[in-house]
């Protein structure tokens, strides 16, 4: 498959929020502004592309045979890890970055978008450029989502909106209209 | 048997590795916290609201401690802050400069004319998308009373259409000011009593037309001002505070009553 096709199916065809239900904790959690969801957006691009290239590596160095059923655990593990990891250079290395990304970065150590690109990307027996295309594609569609969804939450703020429906409720009809307009991209690839 | 041991090995030596890998990487990457950082976030109010311009309390306590943000920078805590935060620097505290949010407009419903009539949704921001709000003065207060829904202290209240701010109960957390789509709220030092309560930046004849009470841009305050306090551009007279004595000369000689004296109210108690 094409580099590119891949990374357009994995933005906007296959959203991994608004496609395929991953990550929907930080969708609705941190898109009450532009600002924090677009800090949000940058940490998953950046940690999301990083792991993928070493669980991509782990799994065809340790796991690869007979250990391939370990998959999510030691997963889970290379991500913890390399996230705690990522924390500890940037600090070190780039006060700005870690500023930037610093408040975000622990919280998606457990973030099911990480793990589900990572998973993911050796279900579809990609390579490793392949893997980070659509490691990186899943995340700018995630961040694409998120902001989308922020600056939409932003204008609820100063909308008049039914009491029952005030805060998470309108927010979970947002996202669930947006699904649906995403869906029109399905012709797409 | 092998078929326990083997994953147990595999994991349990990643376990080990990245254990010990990190534990590695945090003595590697240990970077020193001034303990002061600490003890300065102690004494701060921790209310994050950001009004010293540093992301929260914690932001500015790391400013304070590398020197880059004086010790009275925290508006909200004021002289007792900052004196207990000057002691833990180990410097001598400056006076804070007591600063309360204004609102620098005076055309209520009766004083400023209508453009059209506003049925929308009660919220400045929404009211501003259209054509800049109802006012036929496009620096005017809409007095939908945002300013009021976000100030956590009850300092703001609208009357006749006009948002005021109770200087008492203001505690210069600068909220009002971000939520202001007309940007007509100001810090302003919490002594002044003489304040010019107008941001109209039209010529004299449009404020005119417009309101009763805006700033027409005749000069006779920058030519009647002892301290010469005054600073004028843009048709609009703006004062001074550091040079201002609050003599309230101005006052008098404002033909539209554009500059706000609470002197008068004060002194017309005492008589």
């Amino acid at each position: 498959m094409n580099l590119f096709t891949i990374l357009i199916s994995t933005i906007f065809v296959n959203n991994y929020v608004l496609g395929r239900f991953l990550g929907v904790c930080p969708f609705l959690g941190v898109s009450n502004k532009t600002e924090t969801a677009t800090g949000m957006g940058i940490a998953v691009t950046f940690v999301v592309t990083l792991s993928s290239i070493i669980t991509y590596i782990i799994h065809h160095t340790i796991l690869i045979g007979r250990l391939e059923y370990l998959q999510t655990i030691v997963f889970i593990l290379v991500i913890a890890a390399l996230v705690q990891f990522v924390e500890m250079v940037l600090k070190k290395i780039s006060p700005t970055l870690y500023n930037a990304l610093g408040v975000y970065l622990p919280l998606i150590t457990t973030n099911c978008v990480v793990l589900g690109v990572a998973i993911l990307n050796i279900q579809a027996e990609y390579n490793l450029i392949e893997t980070i295309v659509n490691a990186f594609g899943a995340s700018v569609g995630f961040s694409l989502a998120l902001i989308l969804i922020a600056a939409i939450r932003e204008k609820f703020e100063i909308q008049e909106i039914p009491k029952a429906l005030e805060g998470f409720p309108i927010a979970l009809i947002t996202a669930g209209l947006m699904s649906i307009a995403f869906l029109g991209f399905n012709g797409l690839v | 048997m092998l078929e326990i041991i083997y994953p147990v090995g595999v994991l349990g030596g990643l376990g080990l590795l990245f254990g010990a890998g990190l534990s590695m990487a945090s003595k590697i990457f240990h970077v020193e916290v001034d303990p002061k950082v600490a003890e300065i976030r102690q004494v701060l109010p921790g209310a994050n609201c950001g009004a010293c311009g540093f992301p929260g309390c914690d932001g500015l306590a790391d400013a304070i401690a590398k020197g880059k943000a004086p010790v009275n920078a925290c508006s909200v805590g004021g002289n007792p802050v900052a004196e207990e935060v000057a002691e833990i620097m180990g410097v001598n505290p400056v006076e804070v400069v007591r600063e309360v949010a204004t609102v620098l407009c005076q055309g209520d419903c009766n004083k400023a004319k209508d453009k059209y009539v506003y049925n929308g949704i009660q919220d400045c921001r929404a009211q501003n998308i259209l054509a800049g709000g109802s006012k036929a003065c496009a620096y005017g207060c809409l007095g939908c009373g945002s300013c009021k829904e976000v100030c956590d202290f009850d300092a703001i209240e609208i009357v006749d259409g006009l948002a005021i701010i109770d200087k008492e109960k203001c505690t210069a957390c600068k909220k009002c000011i971000g939520v202001c789509p007309k940007g007509i709220i100001e810090m302003v030092p919490y002594e002044k009593e003489v304040i010019v309560k107008c941001k109209s930046m039209d010529p004299g004849k449009i404020v005119r037309a417009n309101c009763s009470i805006g700033c027409i841009g005749c000069q006779i305050c920058v030519r009647n001002c002892p301290e010469e306090a005054f600073i004028f551009e843009n048709f609009l007279a703006k004062i001074d505070y550091e040079k201002c004595t609050n003599c309230g000369i101005c006052v008098e000689k404002c033909p539209t009553k554009a500059i706000f004296s609470s002197l008068e109210e004060s002194q017309s108690i005492a008589q």
